[in-house]
């Protein structure tokens, strides 16, 4: 009979490191990271040798050049004297705008069709899930390119406006669809104006604190306050009233055909709607998914007890579906925002100035920088996929189930 | 007996009722459409309003397919056709139809072999697709790699055959070895066969006109054709690298964890737009001087990457997703790691992980368009550039771009199809 014997100390050999579950960990990682190193060696060597071959160095100066193109659409100031580092920043700008807009009307689309998509009308649901697999199964690239058609090659030419029998109308004169993109009126901060924005933030900040109130009275006494028009009053009533008082200081500047362009407004270039528009369809569609299956995902026991609670419909959906299903739906919304930042890169094939488009695009080419801006434009994107994943593990901590 | 109750009860029912039919508007087609379509007000305008959407999307729709032209040389005699009725000029997908699957530069008479190498496609899929095919068709599956590669690119048929017999030797290498040490045998097994597959390439070297079909460059490949090849050869190969990563990210050793958490973030971090930019111009400063590979194969390596990250994430998942008691069953049987994973755990943790795998493979398969951005003429690439760039068919926007959204549909539907039907098998817990 064998008797289990602890393993003998002291005696170490060298077939221990391949046999013995001790020492095997240790071999295998030395392995691993000897293989690492060589590799990095490996591409580090030719990088050195292919540099020096072609008589380059790594160097960042290029970005204090000027730069030497126009970009049609910024949100801060910029000429073609600018740096290609202001250049850059335009680009990121652009990135964060079109990422931004894209994230609100993807959201609000995929609530609507995941929404719908559950409900009992057979039409509205059916037509919901048409949406979502042909959107979702067709690449949001030839989605962009698509839109990007449509904005250029249906849309009229500034010049079918004008005339008297121009073949096109502005919409409520203040709205106009063309190739070059869309026109729409631009505000005006008179003086005074910033006064009419402080009163501003500050009822949303009183609606806020209102809404608090009226909650931890109800906890407090049983006492129900109306929230909504309230709530509605307490935004709009006293900023009216300032911007009235003030004399009307925000005013609008509506486009107007002037030769053979609209002057005036704001002009949204066709690309940014292009890239937008197709972000936010595309997107939506996994967001109706996300949404659908978080709200199936809340069992209909908890449904039904709300209701023998005594809870109203509408209530029973805020005070308890909501809660549960956000739960399951926020983490895939907030990888679904990232994804429309990844795929904001897709800019550089309509000619948005994004991030890509400039640094990665114009940039690289004029300087044959290739390595400083690839290597810049990816600490960009891991920077903002990062920071994101961050926010939402701090998400997911908070709203975890708490399991004793 | 009804007698003595006469006096008590006034009236007792002694037969049943015949059943009779519900009111007609509680049952069939009526209640239906009441049901689901018009139940309340709000509901009512909704379908009204659905109804009015479908109206004009169709109105718009039929007359433009069904009017189409299909038969014409260019645009222009389209428009002459045409002449002034509304109607698509399809002729441009009949008249350029090569072009969109397979690309500019492809050998006009090898058109066959791609196609042959698409159909075979299927046969090798359907075994490890679907559980009722005969096993023995794995045997295709086995070759099909290499056959579609000697059908693709060409040459001799013996480049192909003597790296299917080095694997052949590998595995046998690997299968003997294996019993005794997992890590021993597979070191082995790819030892012998990269041996085998350096000498076997010294004799192959000599003998390239035997039964060769006329080369083809990778640069020539193009169409929906680079989207398959980029599609089928991405995703069988982040398959098992993926596999491996997720291992490593779950593994208790912390260099290896370490390697392969900073490798999945940072590719999960950036676009793949970005990644084809390090393909397309940095990568050649990284290898050594004077090494020229082809583009496609810089793609495939980086698209490959990408791809392998993802399934990474959703193998964890799986791996996640798994009893620990199954850990601790494997361990107590006294299996090591490497038999613990093969037996017990992975075959679990993939099925887990299939209908995720699934989904990544269809990204990844339209994320294959995104090559045309660094000009390679893929479908979108092809549309883009050859086909609407040229004055035949400059202006053709909708019947373009619609017959690349139908191909990626039916693909990308299609796998998705399948993906739901494979969950519904797989189920074994009875709900």
């Amino acid at each position: 009979m064998t008797t289990m014997s602890d393993p003998q100390q002291g005696s170490f050999r060298l077939s221990m490191l391949l046999n013995d579950t001790r020492y095997r960990s240790y071999t295998f990682q030395f392995i691993a990271l000897m293989l690492l190193i060589a590799l990095m060696a490996f591409l580090g060597i030719n990088l050195v040798r292919n540099l020096a071959e072609a008589g380059l160095n790594i160097s960042y100066s290029f970005l204090y050049v000027p730069a030497g193109y126009d970009i049609n659409q910024t949100l801060i100031d910029y000429n073609s004297q600018s740096t290609n580092l202001r250049a850059a920043v335009v680009g990121i700008l652009n990135t964060l705008l079109v990422a931004f807009l894209a994230c609100v009307t993807a959201t609000i689309l995929g609530v609507i069709a995941g929404v719908a998509r559950l409900s009992n009308n057979w039409l509205v649901s059916k037509m919901m899930s048409v949406y979502v697999e042909i959107f979702r199964n067709i690449p949001v690239l030839i989605w962009i390119l698509m839109i990007y058609t449509l904005m250029t090659a249906v849309l009229p030419a500034p010049n079918a406006f004008r005339g008297d029998n121009a073949t096109s109308s502005m919409l409520f004169d203040a709205f106009a669809f063309t190739n070059r993109g869309i026109y729409v009126p631009a505000p005006v901060w008179g003086p005074g104006s910033m006064i009419v924005v402080a009163t501003f933030v500050l009822s949303i900040v009183a609606a806020v604190a209102y809404r608090k109130y009226a909650v931890s009275l109800l906890f407090r006494t049983g006492k129900l306050l109306p929230t909504g028009w309230p709530t509605l009053a307490i935004l709009l009533v006293p900023t009216l009233l300032v911007f009235f008082v003030m004399g009307s200081p925000i005013g609008l500047d509506y486009p107007a055909l002037k030769g053979f362009n609209f002057r005036g407004g704001l002009q949204i270039g066709a690309p940014l709607i292009a890239l937008w528009l197709a972000l936010s369809v595309y997107t939506g569609a996994f967001i109706a998914e996300n949404v659908r299956a978080g709200i199936q995902a809340v069992s209909k026991g908890q449904t039904e007890a709300a209701a023998s609670l005594g809870l109203r419909p509408k209530r029973i959906m805020n005070l308890v579906v909501l809660p549960q299903a956000l739960r399951v739906i926020i983490p895939p919304l907030i990888s679904q925002y990232l994804n429309i930042t990844k795929n904001s890169s897709l800019a550089i094939a309509v000619g948005y100035a994004d991030i890509t488009a400039t640094l990665g695009g114009i940039t690289l080419n004029q300087t044959g920088r290739a390595i400083e801006c690839v290597l810049l434009l990816m600490l960009f994107y891991l920077t903002i996929s990062l920071s994101i994943s961050a926010i939402m593990n701090v998400y997911n901590n908070a709203v975890s189930l708490k399991e004793r | 007996m009804s007698d003595t109750h006469a006096a008590s009860v006034p009236y007792v029912r002694e037969t049943m009722l015949p059943q009779v039919e519900p009111p007609s508007t509680a049952t069939g087609p009526v209640k239906w459409v009441h049901q689901s379509l018009f139940s309340s007000i709000p509901y009512t305008i909704l379908t009204l309003v659905a109804l009015y959407v479908i109206f004009v999307i169709l109105s718009g729709l039929l007359p433009w397919l069904l009017g189409g032209v299909w038969n014409t040389g260019n645009i222009r005699e389209c428009r002459e056709v045409l002449d002034g009725a509304q109607g698509g000029c399809f002729s441009v997908l009949t008249e350029r139809w090569n072009q969109l699957l397979f690309g500019i530069a492809y050998p006009q008479d090898g058109y066959w072999r791609p196609t042959l190498a698409f159909i075979l496609l299927f046969v090798a899929a359907a075994p490890v697709l679907f559980g009722a095919v005969p096993r023995q068709l794995l045997i295709v599956t086995v070759l099909y790699p290499f056959l579609a590669f000697w059908l693709i690119w060409g040459g001799s048929l013996l480049v192909p055959l003597a790296a299917l017999f080095s694997f052949a030797i590998g595995y046998v290498v690997y299968s003997r070895l294996v019993k005794s040490s997992f890590a021993g045998g597979l070191f082995a097994g790819i030892v012998v066969g990269v041996v085998v597959w350096f000498v076997a390439g010294f004799i192959t070297s000599n003998l390239t006109n035997v039964l060769a079909l006329e080369e083809v460059a990778s640069r020539n490949m193009g169409g929906f054709m680079l989207n398959m090849i980029l599609g089928v050869i991405c995703v069988s190969l982040s398959l098992p690298l993926g596999i491996v990563l997720a291992l490593g990210r779950q593994s208790n050793l912390p260099i290896i964890r370490l390697i392969c958490v900073v490798f999945i973030e940072f590719i999960r971090g950036v676009p793949l737009i970005t990644l084809l930019f390090v393909a397309n111009v940095v990568l050649a400063y990284f290898l050594p001087p004077g090494t020229n590979f082809d583009l496609i194969l810089r793609v495939i390596i980086m698209i490959t990457m990408f791809a392998s990250a993802y399934i990474a994430e959703v193998i964890r998942g799986g791996l996640a997703a798994l009893p620990r008691g199954q850990y601790e069953a494997a361990d107590s049987l006294g299996l090591d790691y490497a038999q613990a994973m093969r037996l017990i755990i992975l075959p679990q943790a993939l099925k887990i992980s299939i209908p995720g795998i699934v989904n990544v493979a269809v990204g990844l398969f339209k994320d294959t368009t995104l090559v045309s951005i660094i000009s390679m003429f893929d479908l979108v690439g092809m549309i883009r550039g050859p086909i609407l760039a040229s004055t035949d068919w400059n202006g053709v926007y909708w019947e373009l771009w619609g017959f690349a959204a139908l191909l990626f549909f039916v693909v990308c539907y299609g796998i998705s199809q399948y993906s739901q039907w494979l969950e519904r098998q797989l189920q074994t817990d009875h709900h």
